[in-house]
């Protein structure tokens, strides 16, 4: 029995604690303290993964746990972590702390609402742990559909449409993903052995180049429409926009990440070849998301809706460094996932916790909050330096090291394409800075915002846990950025083998 | 005779006794205890069906006309399980004044063409195939039309009827085809004798149509929408399931012993029968508001699926389509079993009509939730399994663009399984459907149901199970 299972059990149980609460106090209580025990299991796991890899076994695999579930097709119960995988759970642990808090207000019917959010938690969870194909499908698809109920239960605007849009797509990048790992599953054993569903026995293997051509776009844009891969990515500004608070923290925070990961952890892991082939046209894709999402925030008003596109055009970063193939890129492109997720989950809490008090998100609507609510005036401006790249936060960390893997590569192409994707996201600070001036500072503009009361116990420590966490990586890298190298050695050595 | 070899009939005997005690038990019971029949049949279907679940000796029977082996063991218990199921969601129906005379023949007549089906499933000849599929289709018409005063319900009585003479009709001429091109009935010669030869292509697909009405497959199809909706809603919920699953099974069986051979053929006829089945069944259930009709399309569907299972051939392919089927019970059952009380509290039967049900009767909304959600294939529901390996058998011979057109459906699929969700938790109704606790024996019902939507797909035992018996005759 590993450890790991702890982080699908703790989920589980905390469900199961909620549905036999009584009322909205005892739900909050038993959610955050559920969620409070992941967080100290993720930070102790990380912890621990950063003890071992000072003995000089930075790369290794810990707490594997392997159980046969299906002899007859080889599938698996099949868990373990290495330090890529650790930080993507310290991720999931924090945001998910950071929005149950995020919700403490919600009163309709509110057990529901935390046991959906917690069944999608599980399923993130479960995924960063499992590295059989099998089960890593499985709990991706349970994160998906409770999103379905939180967004048209409990969210706004046009959440019946949005719901449905953003459910159906990603169902439909699922279906995709299901040939592609059936794909690999029949092409797992060199010469007609036993056939598997295990991740590191199928990436010991060279899949044949033939299939790999079909099956890398599959898992490729399989994963990548969680991801909001260009033209994929429709579901997202709907989405997060419409979506409650917490939902668009965790959405936006980590599952958009989930898709990335699983990108790289599949599709670029286990068919390198066609991943180098291929790798312009989704190098093109990429690009346009960032462009794509960069110039259409700077064209909203709708704070959520800024921050949806912003959320494309950052992931749409993460996807490009991914494909860059060298181990500085890809670096970059993991710091950036956790980097990414904190910021983005802060930003929404935020917005969250101003519509609370000012029922609008309209930018033009509202004026001069800094000195009103101060607390949370200076909160989004740190979330904003954070967001457009400025050192001392872990943004900025990402992003050079992004820039500076995707600058090895030194033909013409990829050049373009990274001088695009710099100056596109340069253009963040346009949109950043210029909702920060016209929302916080300048005049206010409706009388009623002089009452609006500042930031409650709750929802500080929400936003508080978030910017620590992205502060302690920003003013100290070198802890993240050396277990993700680590956990990389590996497999860079498959990525490259192909060079050989 | 040894009892061993009574022993291989064990099902069919069962059943038989328990069909003749039932109609003999009407004729004694006393005026005023007529309803006890209910209960009676009830527990006489138990027994019968439990005892059918210990397993027994396989062989033949008959010179080779009755084939039992542990795989037509589990196919017929599976649909004992299902009728079972059926059965306790049909009391309150046959309480129904205007059933008074009539509620003993409902469960004789459904064993009898159980008896039927489990000659049809256990056939090794294609007289005895024939016999087991008529036994198994006429006293369904009369099950359709059930509802004597309905007009609906007798159209549904006579369109079932003519169709399925006019399938079986066209499904005997294939088979004489095939006898004039091989000389036998017996499926294991004729699997000796089978070449592409034009005869033989002609009767197989003789005898793909007459199976494809039964299966509901397009574009055999016309009839389903209409019966469905017609008949009791009990009975809609017994010719999706069980109609149906024994249909699968025997069309798997027959494909993969008689045609073994040309292969070939057949995988592209599938091909194609798998992709418009799926895309027309649910683009039509796209529109609709009857649950009835609602549920008729998504069945459609979900056949086609079964079709995917049949590309995969051997044991992979014959495992995937009764563990599917299995699934496709529990099910499809579930959201029937919810469609019918509340049917029978309120008369609704429309999806509109079930908005904002969440409010009033959550455990029944919970319940549908759960159905909805395994059809559509969402883990970690056994729908989500049993598709998987659906995909997973059609992999195995290479048909990728296959999965992925049917994958693609089954998004399209989950489109209108949640159209039903948004309307029970998420729209808006003045007067949504009152509070209202069904009978006991539907409560139990729906309750195995939702334990067996979760557990089929966890317990992988039940999956190795049949892969290890359908590994022994593929």
């Amino acid at each position: 029995m590993s450890f790991l299972n702890l982080f699908v059990a703790v989920p589980v149980l905390t469900v199961l604690g909620i549905m036999f609460t009584k009322d909205l106090k005892g739900t909050r209580i038993v959610s955050a303290i559920g969620m409070g025990i992941q967080l100290i299991l993720a930070v102790y796991l990380m912890v621990f993964y950063m003890s071992q890899a000072g003995v000089n076994n930075l790369h290794e695999i810990i707490f594997q746990s392997d159980s046969v579930w299906f002899p007859s097709l080889n599938i698996h119960y099949y868990v373990g972590v290495d330090g890529i995988a650790s930080a993507m759970i310290l991720l999931t642990a924090v945001v998910i702390f950071a929005g149950v808090f995020a919700s403490w207000k919600v009163d309709f019917l509110p057990r529901e609402f935390f046991i959906s959010l917690i069944v999608l938690a599980t399923g993130v969870f479960g995924f960063f742990i499992s590295l059989d194909l099998f089960t890593m499908l499985l709990y991706y698809e349970i994160a998906v559909i409770p999103m379905y109920l939180l967004i048209g239960i409990w969210g706004s605007g046009p959440k019946e449409k949005s719901a449905m849009k953003l459910t159906l797509m990603l169902m439909a990048g699922s279906a995709l993903l299901i040939a592609g790992l059936l794909g690999l599953y029949f092409n797992s054993s060199a010469e007609g052995g036993p056939l598997t569903f295990n991740l590191i026995e199928i990436s010991k293997i060279t899949i044949p180049i033939t299939a790999q051509r079909l099956f890398f776009p599959l898992t490729f844009i399989g994963f990548g429409v969680l991801g909001a891969l260009f033209p994929f990515h429709t579901w997202s500004p709907d989405g997060h926009a419409s979506a409650p608070t917490a939902v668009s923290m965790l959405h936006a925070g980590v599952l958009m990440k989930l898709g990335a990961y699983g990108c790289f952890r599949v599709a670029i892991f286990l068919m390198p070849e066609a991943a180098h082939e291929m790798s312009w046209f989704f190098i093109i894709l990429t690009a346009t998301s960032v462009i794509y999402g960069a110039f259409g925030a700077i064209q909203q008003k709708d704070l959520k809706y800024i921050n949806a596109y912003s959320s494309v055009s950052h992931v749409g970063l993460i996807l490009f460094g991914l494909l860059m193939m060298n181990s500085t890129a890809i670096d970059g492109a993991i710091m950036q996932m956790i980097s990414h997720g904190l910021m983005t989950a802060l930003f929404f809490a935020l917005i969250g916790m101003v519509y609370g008090r000012t029922h609008t998100r309209n930018v033009n609507e509202m004026g001069g909050l800094l000195k009103i609510i101060p607390f949370l005036g200076v909160m989004y401006i740190l979330a904003g330096f954070a967001s457009l790249g400025l050192p001392g936060f872990s943004g900025f960390v990402a992003e050079m090291t992004i820039f500076v893997g995707a600058f090895f590569h030194n033909d013409m192409f990829h050049r373009v394409a990274t001088i695009v994707v710099v100056s596109s996201i340069v253009v963040t600070a346009v949109y950043v800075l210029r909702v920060v001036g016209i929302m916080l500072l300048g005049p206010v503009r409706h009388k009623e915002h002089l009452k609006l009361k500042d930031a409650t116990w709750f929802e500080k420590v929400s936003t508080v846990t978030l910017l620590v966490s992205m502060l302690g990586i920003g003013l100290y890298p070198l802890w993240l950025s050396d277990t993700i190298l680590g956990s990389l050695q590996p497999i860079m050595e498959k990525i490259t083998m192909y060079l050989h | 005779m040894d009892i061993q070899y009574i022993l291989l009939l064990k099902h069919e005997i069962l059943l038989t006794l328990a069909a003749l005690i039932i109609l003999f038990a009407e004729l004694f019971l006393p005026q005023n205890k007529k309803r006890g029949i209910i209960n009676i049949s009830l527990i006489v279907f138990a027994i019968a069906a439990f005892a059918g679940f210990v397993p027994t000796e396989t062989g033949t029977l008959f010179g080779g006309s009755f084939q039992a082996s542990r795989l037509t063991d589990v196919m017929k218990d599976i649909l004992n399980l299902a009728v079972l199921i059926i059965f306790l969601q049909s009391t309150e129906y046959l309480k129904k004044s205007e059933n008074a005379d009539k509620m003993g023949e409902y469960f004789a007549l459904i064993i009898f063409t159980l008896i039927g089906m489990d000659f049809m499933i256990s056939a090794g000849d294609f007289i005895t195939f024939f016999i087991g599929l008529e036994t198994a289709s006429i006293p369904v018409a009369g099950l359709a039309a059930y509802d004597r005063y309905k007009r609906k319900s007798a159209e549904a009585g006579i369109k079932l009827i003519l169709l399925a003479s006019i399938s079986s009709g066209v499904l005997l001429f294939g088979l004489s085809m095939i006898y004039g091109a091989t000389g036998s009935i017996y499926f294991n010669d004729i699997a000796k004798n089978i070449t592409a030869s034009p005869l033989i292509i002609l009767g197989f697909i003789f005898f793909v149509s007459g199976m494809g009405f039964k299966l509901s497959l397009v574009p055999f199809h016309l009839w389903t929408a209409d019966v469905y909706e017609g008949s009791p809603m009990n009975i809609t919920a017994y010719l999706s399931v069980v109609s149906k699953g024994a249909a699968a099974f025997i069309f798997t069986i027959v494909l993969f012993t008689v045609f073994k051979n040309i292969t070939d053929l057949w995988e592209l006829v599938m091909y194609a029968l798998a992709v418009i089945t799926i895309t027309v069944g649910n683009l039509f259930a796209l529109r609709q508001d009857n649950i009835k009709r609602f549920l008729a399309f998504s069945s459609i569907a979900q056949v086609g699926f079964v079709l995917l299972g049949i590309m995969g051939t051997g044991a992979l392919g014959m495992t995937s389509v009764v563990y599917f089927m299995l699934v496709y019970v529990f099910t499809n059952l579930a959201a029937f079993g919810v469609a019918e009380a509340i049917y029978n509290e309120t008369g609704v039967e429309t999806i509109s009509g079930y908005k904002g049900l969440y409010k009033t009767n959550p455990k029944l909304s919970l319940v549908m939730m759960l159905a909805l959600f395994s059809l559509a294939g969402i883990p970690p529901l056994a729908g989500f399994f049993g598709k998987f390996f659906l995909f997973t058998s059609a992999a195995s011979h290479g048909y990728f663009i296959l999965v992925v057109i049917a994958a693609l459906n089954a998004t399209i699929s989950l489109y209108y399984y949640l159209l039903i969700v948004k309307a029970m938790f998420i729209d808006k109704n003045e007067n949504p459907i009152a509070f209202f606790k069904s009978s006991g024996l539907m409560r139990v019902s729906l309750f195995v149901t939702a334990i067996g939507i979760f557990v089929v797909g966890f317990a992988s035992g039940i999956f190795e199970y049949i892969m290890s018996i359908s590994s022994l005759i593929f």
